[in-house]
């Protein structure tokens, strides 16, 4: 019944069931531990991740439905690009549980618009909850790091 | 400048006697037996507080968790700026439990609560950094035969005026050997190069930038178990009988066994363990269960506030002055307010790891009153509560949810372990809906207000009745005259210290919902019931809403000073009559945790729903050691105190909580977010609350922003029901 993953670049086996949805198989199987679960029903954004590039909730993600996709965590991210060299700069994060959803879903953001308007950024980001309320220094990273300033 | 401001900081009293389950104790402080069954620790050279390792780097112990509010930086500021170490090598690592040497000074217990963390470790942490920079110094002076009143420290190196320097690398071996000093001299503010400057930033931003960050959630340890609770679905619901054939069955279930607060069903995984609860069926007993809805209880509450409550009702008088009798004759502004109950709804949901038996008494998350879990566990495995050992992590979000004084789900966490006890560790997780349907709310609350004015269109006569569930009842707090969290922020306020006569009582409700502090606490529902009703007057009165504040500001004399000030930075930063085309400006003042800050809101409506834009605010917060983590909690705090105006309620059916997740409690998101400048007034003062007071004012600033607009005053929260 194992699955494989293209996880960050890598073929895994994964041996949960396939109606496992991604984000436990992430989390509890393979450790990479910085996606997020915050509410499982694809409310609050803490578990995107990119899916073919696009950014998806791993919680309504079953493994079984994921081969041959490319599947990219905030552990791929390298931790040098462009948006957490921002975060860090304008210390984004409060508690940051929620940033590695965020920072995933403006890091797809910014792949198809690099320099996004504030209704991009609204449209991009609304879906992703932040509870300590880091909105405005999530959208000046995001700007800073698209080269506009902020 | 700096009147005192009405007590709002709360103190633990917990009697030997509850530590030790009723053994005689004799001759020990309460902190003393708070850590009896600790192991007796060694600090080092430097203390509690300070470590600095063979290479000269300095590692700061910090007594308070990290859960966004920023005190990591702050108080590793604080210890940096009197040792002059070198800031962009500074560590920050989390105490461990132990009450005799990491208690909260304002609390009593090992905690954080009450924004109080930098405030309490002020000269506790200024006088650490002072004492160890003073040994590097004694070091020095000894090896080079010099005066020790020609060194001076800067960046974690040590120099005489002579040129000869050395590192505190090098000199480490001599300081160690040096006696700290038990007055060492501290600096004077003036030549702060650190504190107070933008480069007091957080430790912690790469790491919860890139997912490295460790949380409870992301706990792994060999051998470890994962649980779920199926809970009872109204409040006092007890388990009746379950049927657990069909979870047993399911793959990777260890165990299903009943605990107090439900049925626990322990699995390999966090997904195993989900969906073997979901294959349980159990049998409640909902005989002593709450089973009255929120629209019942804000009726009664009503009822109560009018005078005619049953008999039992008992009120309690919270300020006073005057004669009451005649005073509300005339022409009388009548106000009521009814306010929700609220979730925390942090964005990590409460979870615990414990590993207890073989020798084991340890647990691992974000703990926020280390002292509190430690008794409460040593209650639940018999043992003393300084042997449990607590690891502290980051928590992701807190609001006031993680300090809980029955340790609800660490308990939980700890029956199961228990129940296990093979000290294989067990990490407890709970679901969004366990979170949000678990209780230990903001309390739902009703105010009402009769307010008469004088000739001179102040407030000559103001009557206020509080209805409201008490968050410290059956709490190790003093229960001894007013429960002030229930009132804070009316208590104390600068309105009713000019104001002649004065008739303000709380009656406190018992309903089965359990309550809890909520970021900002009493202030939660004081500040706007207060701001709102003077905009409420001022506009009764003609008069400018921040003209009209100057006036009972200075009839309240020094206790309105700081309220002065601030008003006054932010209508001049904003400014005051100049909002942004489209919108309409709303103010509000609020004092808490020692702090004051006013805001001035630009707000428009969008339908009915109310849409802010820029938010000016001005802090007077003491003396300000971080100032970016200060904006950060102005900013936060403002998002948060904004979710909850616009969305924010629990409501109760029968007894059911109607709210299971994000879908149905509305949170504030990025398309909604206002723009936040914040200006700090500069102080000398010692430093006071910042994680709380930002969160209280945007609610009436809105409201008075749309009272501008519509005339229409607001009498219940949320604006978006």
């Amino acid at each position: 019944m194992a699955v494989i993953l293209n996880i960050n670049g890598k073929d895994v086996t994964v041996s949960s069931p396939p109606e496992t949805p991604l984000l436990w198989a992430l989390r509890d199987e393979l450790g990479l531990t910085g996606t997020k679960y915050g509410c499982g029903i694809a409310q609050c954004g803490a578990c995107t991740v990119h899916l073919n590039g696009q950014p998806q909730r791993s919680c309504q993600t079953p493994v079984g439905a994921l081969a041959g996709v490319k599947i990219q965590t905030i552990e791929g991210l390298g931790g040098a690009h462009p948006l957490q060299t921002a975060w860090v700069a304008r210390d984004v994060p409060q508690c940051g549980y929620c940033q590695s959803g965020q920072i995933m879903s403006a890091a797809a953001l910014l792949a198809r618009t690099p320099r996004p308007t504030d209704a991009d950024i609204d449209q991009a980001m609304s879906g992703n909850i932040c509870r300590c309320g880091a909105y405005q220094r999530i959208r000046a990273a995001i700007k800073e790091a698209a080269g506009l300033g902020a | 400048m700096n009147a005192p401001l009405a007590p709002s900081r709360r103190a633990f009293v917990i009697s030997a006697t509850a530590i030790a389950g009723g053994a005689l104790l004799v001759g020990c402080s309460v902190a003393d037996a708070l850590s009896i069954g600790a192991a007796d620790p060694d600090f080092g050279a430097f203390g509690p507080f300070i470590q600095i390792g063979p290479d000269g780097a300095v590692t700061v112990i910090c007594k308070h968790i990290e859960f966004g509010q920023g005190s990591h930086a702050g108080l590793a500021a604080i210890v940096a700026e009197e040792l002059d170490a070198d800031w962009s090598k500074v560590r920050v690592v989390e105490a461990p439990a132990d009450a005799k040497v990491y208690a909260n000074l304002t609390l009593g217990v090992q905690g954080t609560g009450g924004s109080s963390a930098i405030a309490n470790s002020w000269d506790q942490l200024r006088s650490a950094g002072a004492a160890a920079r003073s040994m590097f110094v004694s070091a020095a002076a000894q090896l080079w035969s010099v005066p020790a009143t020609e060194i001076s420290v800067k960046d974690s190196v040590v120099s005489h005026v002579s040129g000869r320097h050395a590192s505190f690398a090098e000199l480490i071996p001599a300081a160690a050997k040096i006696a700290p000093p038990k007055t060492p001299a501290l600096k004077d503010p003036k030549t702060y190069t650190l504190i107070g400057t933008d480069r007091v930033r957080r430790k912690d931003s790469a790491a919860k930038s890139t997912g490295l960050a460790r949380y409870t959630q992301d706990v792994r340890l060999p051998g470890m178990r994962v649980a779920m609770v199926a809970h009872p679905p109204r409040f006092g619901g007890k388990v009746k009988s379950f049927d657990d054939t069909a979870t047993r069955k399911a793959p990777s279930v260890v165990d299903v066994f009943e605990i107090p607060s439900g049925v626990a069903v322990v699995a390999e995984s966090t997904w195993a363990a989900r969906q073997g609860r979901e294959l349980l069926k159990v049998v409640w007993d909902d005989s002593k269960a709450e089973t009255r809805g929120t629209d019942e209880l804000l009726a009664f509450y009503r009822t109560v506030a009018a005078g005619h409550g049953p008999d039992s009702v008992k009120w309690q008088t919270f300020e006073t002055r005057g004669d009451a009798a005649g005073a509300f004759g005339g022409d009388v502004l009548q106000a009521a307010y009814d306010f929700p109950y609220l979730a925390h709804a942090t964005m990590e949901p409460m979870n615990c790891v414990a590993e207890i038996g073989a020798g084991k008494k340890k647990l691992t998350f974000g703990s926020q009153i280390p002292t509190i879990d430690q008794l409460n566990t040593g209650a639940i495995i018999g043992a003393l509560p300084g042997s449990v050992e607590i690891e502290t992590l980051f928590a992701g979000g807190s609001f006031g949810r993680r300090a809980n004084f029955q340790s609800d789900y660490v308990a939980e966490c700890v029956h199961i372990a228990k129940r296990l006890g093979d000290g294989r560790p067990l990490k407890l997780v709970w679901t969004r809906e366990d979170d949000m349907t678990a209780g230990y709310y903001r309390p739902l609350a009703h105010h009402a207000l009769q307010v008469a004015l004088g000739p001179d269109g102040l407030p000559h006569a103001w009557r206020q009745r509080v209805v409201i569930q008490s968050v410290i009842k059956g709490s190790p707090m003093p229960q001894s005259g007013v429960d002030s969290t229930a009132v804070e922020g009316a208590m104390g306020s600068p309105y009713l210290t000019g104001t002649p006569v004065v008739d303000g009582r709380v009656a406190l409700m018992e309903v089965g919902a359990p309550v809890l502090w909520w970021r900002s606490v009493g202030a939660t529902h004081t500040a706007f019931v207060m701001e709102h009703t003077i905009d409420r007057l001022a506009r009764k009165a003609g008069r400018d809403p921040v003209d009209y504040r100057r006036a009972l500001y200075q009839r309240a004399g020094p206790a309105g000073a700081r309220h002065r000030a601030v008003l006054d930075l932010a209508v001049a930063k904003a400014p005051w009559g100049k909002p942004a085309p489209g919108y309409a400006q709303g103010v509000a003042v609020h004092a808490s945790f020692g702090s004051v800050v006013a805001q001035i809101a630009e707000v428009k409506l969008d339908g009915k729903v109310p849409r802010v834009g820029r938010v000016v605010t001005a802090i007077d917060c003491g003396t300000a050691v971080a100032p970016d983590q200060i904006a950060a909690q102005m900013e936060g705090g403002t998002c948060l105190g904004l979710a909850a105006a616009l969305y924010g309620a629990i409501t109760l059916k029968d007894g059911y909580v109607q709210q299971r997740n994000f879908d149905r409690y509305r949170v504030l998101r990025m398309n909604e977010a206002p723009q936040v400048e914040t200006y700090i007034l500069p102080s000398t003062a010692p430093p006071s609350g910042v994680g709380e007071p930002g969160t209280p004012v945007i609610g009436p600033a809105v409201a008075n922003a749309l009272l501008a607009l519509t005339g229409q005053p607001t009498e219940s929260l949320p604006f978006v029901a």
